[in-house]
């Protein structure tokens, strides 16, 4: 009963961070923002991956086999979708307009670094 | 190793330790998801942080035990993997929205099943759970479940299977209130008696209730409610970390939950809206505005053609480009630039008027843009794009509808009225580049289709804008 309390005190914390880390966040990036979150929260995999892991009988393997591939599906699949928003985006706003004329200017686009 | 005490830590202290490196790593990606120039870092980080939580959650006793269950998660999750790098892959950038959708729902849909598995272990071993972890566990599947089923819609609606304009019917918010004092109900009975019976219910009703949040919401207004949703999943796995025990899920999940219901008022409000409102205004609104839309289809409208069109640039001083969803659609991004381009060399004024929701998600149209190399600095957000509208000659909208239609200005009972437009309206020309005179997104008309100053140009928006630069170049 004492670890409830704790896991709140973390809960309120965090509340205060995840709002606090992303409130000066400019228009533009709202949608690559909410991407990316979108697959932070894919770490249910590591929940899914325990509760999988002492699942007895069959329906609870099923479901247990279900929230791994679906939370996998989260976490993978959001990250790559986010990078290749991200890809859009590339270099600094200022030095675009002359990476427009010397295409090679700042970097190659790079291939996705794909989570596992 | 063993020699020096600080590092014989039990393996299981390694793994919390790696846990908090892990949430160090969400963070840092937050925060660089939020500035430009690190938001690609950010996600690289965000993608490591989580590669190396999952891969010490195999250092956990608990997930090897069984072989059996230890290969059919692996089993699950290269199939997971398998299917959802090529879907992320090869998704077009006009899904985009629907795809983020997807899998913010299976997150929501795997935090329930989690949960629903946890409840069914601790029956199958005969504990008698605590009233807070039953808590836990209902709040776990409620909150999944509404974000799975809301999803699901949402996808359905930009992927348009299904209509995506506002969906009302007949005592709408009684049902939907009725859906959710039974919710309560059933939580009650289920803290009350300890029983798993009740989770069925709060499961279906959950299931229910997702669907029908989502019904009513249609048009631009899908993406915030997308947003809303990933709050909601991030919620959900956070309260599968409660019933697990597990600080790395309570965090993870939470800094998502809290910094995504920011994000989705941020998102409502760069279109001048509440929340409530957004969630909300569907009901009983859509019918005056649907009685409107039906008598004006089958209105004159001045049609054009690329030689006039490129003229009429060629010799304007000012050209204001206004895209939207259509230029997704065309992949025209990079036409559209080589038209700004010979514009520019033949002197005219041009510039882009970005609304915050032009396409399916905010900074779409900024996105695409980028792609196809446009400077920054000739992009404008509609606020400071809207005082140049008047002294402009031409707006050209390329696929845009709803974000320049008047109607948000002075048709009240009209669904998007009191959304920001941008001013089209008051340049001396409009030139339209439509595919059809299907209506936008709200589903609803548009009266500066009908206006003296506008004409359309009609097919695809690559083609016409091709055939554009082909007359400025000649005119």
């Amino acid at each position: 009963m004492t670890g409830i309390v704790e896991y709140l005190t973390i809960f309120v914390l965090a509340a205060f961070v995840g709002v606090e880390v992303v409130s000066k966040v400019p228009s533009i990036l709202h949608t690559p923002l909410m991407s990316g979150s979108n697959a932070i929260h894919g770490i249910v995999l590591v929940g899914a991956l325990l509760i999988m892991g002492e699942a007895h009988g069959p329906a609870q393997l099923v479901l247990g086999f279900l929230a791994v591939f679906l939370a996998t599906l989260n976490v993978v699949g959001g990250f790559v979708v986010t990078d290749r928003m991200l890809e859009m985006f590339k270099g600094k706003p200022a030095d675009r307009a002359k990476a427009t004329k010397s295409a090679a200017a700042d970097g190659a686009p790079g291939r996705n670094g794909a989570a596992k | 190793m063993t020699t020096l005490t600080g590092l014989s830590m039990p393996l299981s202290t390694w793994r919390d330790l790696a846990y908090l490196i892990a949430i160090i790593g969400f963070i840092v990606a937050l925060k660089g998801l939020s500035s430009p120039k690190r938001a690609r870092q950010g996600n690289l980080v965000g993608a490591a942080a989580a590669a190396l939580a999952v891969g010490f959650t195999f250092t956990n006793p608990v997930v090897y035990a069984h072989d059996t269950n230890l290969i059919l998660a692996l089993v699950a999750m290269v199939l997971g993997a398998a299917v959802a790098v090529p879907a992320a892959r090869l998704v077009k950038m006009t899904a985009m929205p629907q795809m983020v959708a997807i899998f913010n729902g299976v997150g929501g849909g795997a935090a329930a099943v989690i949960s629903v598995v946890e409840m069914l272990h601790w029956h199958s071993q005969g504990t008698q759970p605590a009233v807070y972890q039953i808590a836990e566990v209902l709040l776990g599947v409620l909150i999944g479940t509404v974000s799975f089923s809301g999803s699901a819609i949402a996808f359905a609606k930009l992927q348009e299977l299904m209509a995506t304009r506002p969906i009302t019917y007949p005592a709408q918010q009684v049902i939907n209130a009725l859906v959710g004092v039974a919710i309560v109900v059933f939580v009650i009975l289920a803290l009350v008696t300890g029983s798993i019976a009740y989770l069925w219910p709060v499961l279906a009703l959950s299931f229910v209730l997702g669907v029908i949040f989502v019904l009513p919401i249609g048009g631009a207004d899908v993406p915030v409610l997308i947003s809303l949703l990933n709050s909601f999943t991030g919620l959900a796995v956070a309260a599968s970390g409660f019933t697990l025990d597990n600080n790395l899920l309570i965090v993870a999940g939470t800094l998502v939950g809290a910094s995504g219901i920011l994000l989705t008022r941020l998102m409502s409000k760069a279109m001048g809206r509440s929340l409530p409102n957004i969630l909300f205004s569907a009901f009983g609104a859509v019918v005056t505005a649907a009685g409107g839309a039906e008598g004006t289809t089958d209105r004159a409208v001045r049609s054009s053609t690329p030689d006039d069109v490129g003229t009429l640039l060629a010799y304007a001083r000012k050209v204001v480009i206004v895209p939207g969803y259509g230029l997704a659609v065309a992949q025209a991004q990079h036409v559209v630039k080589e038209l700004t381009d010979s514009l520019m060399a033949k002197g005219v004024d041009v510039f882009y008027a970005i609304h915050p929701v032009a396409g399916r998600m905010p900074g779409h149209m900024n996105v695409l843009l980028a792609e196809a190399n446009v400077p920054y600095d000739e992009l404008k957000e509609m606020d400071e794009a809207n005082p140049e509208m008047s002294t402009a000659d031409v707006a050209l909208v390329v696929g845009a509808n709803d974000t320049v239609n008047p109607a948000a200005d002075d048709t009240p009972g009209s669904p998007i009225y009191g959304m920001p437009i941008i001013h089209a309206n008051e340049a001396a020309h409009i030139v339209f580049l439509k595919r059809s005179m299907r209506p936008g997104f709200a589903g609803i008309d548009n009266e500066l289709l009908f206006d003296d100053k506008t004409v359309l140009l009609f097919g695809d928006a690559k083609d016409t804008l091709q055939k554009l630069v082909t007359a400025v170049a000649e005119a």
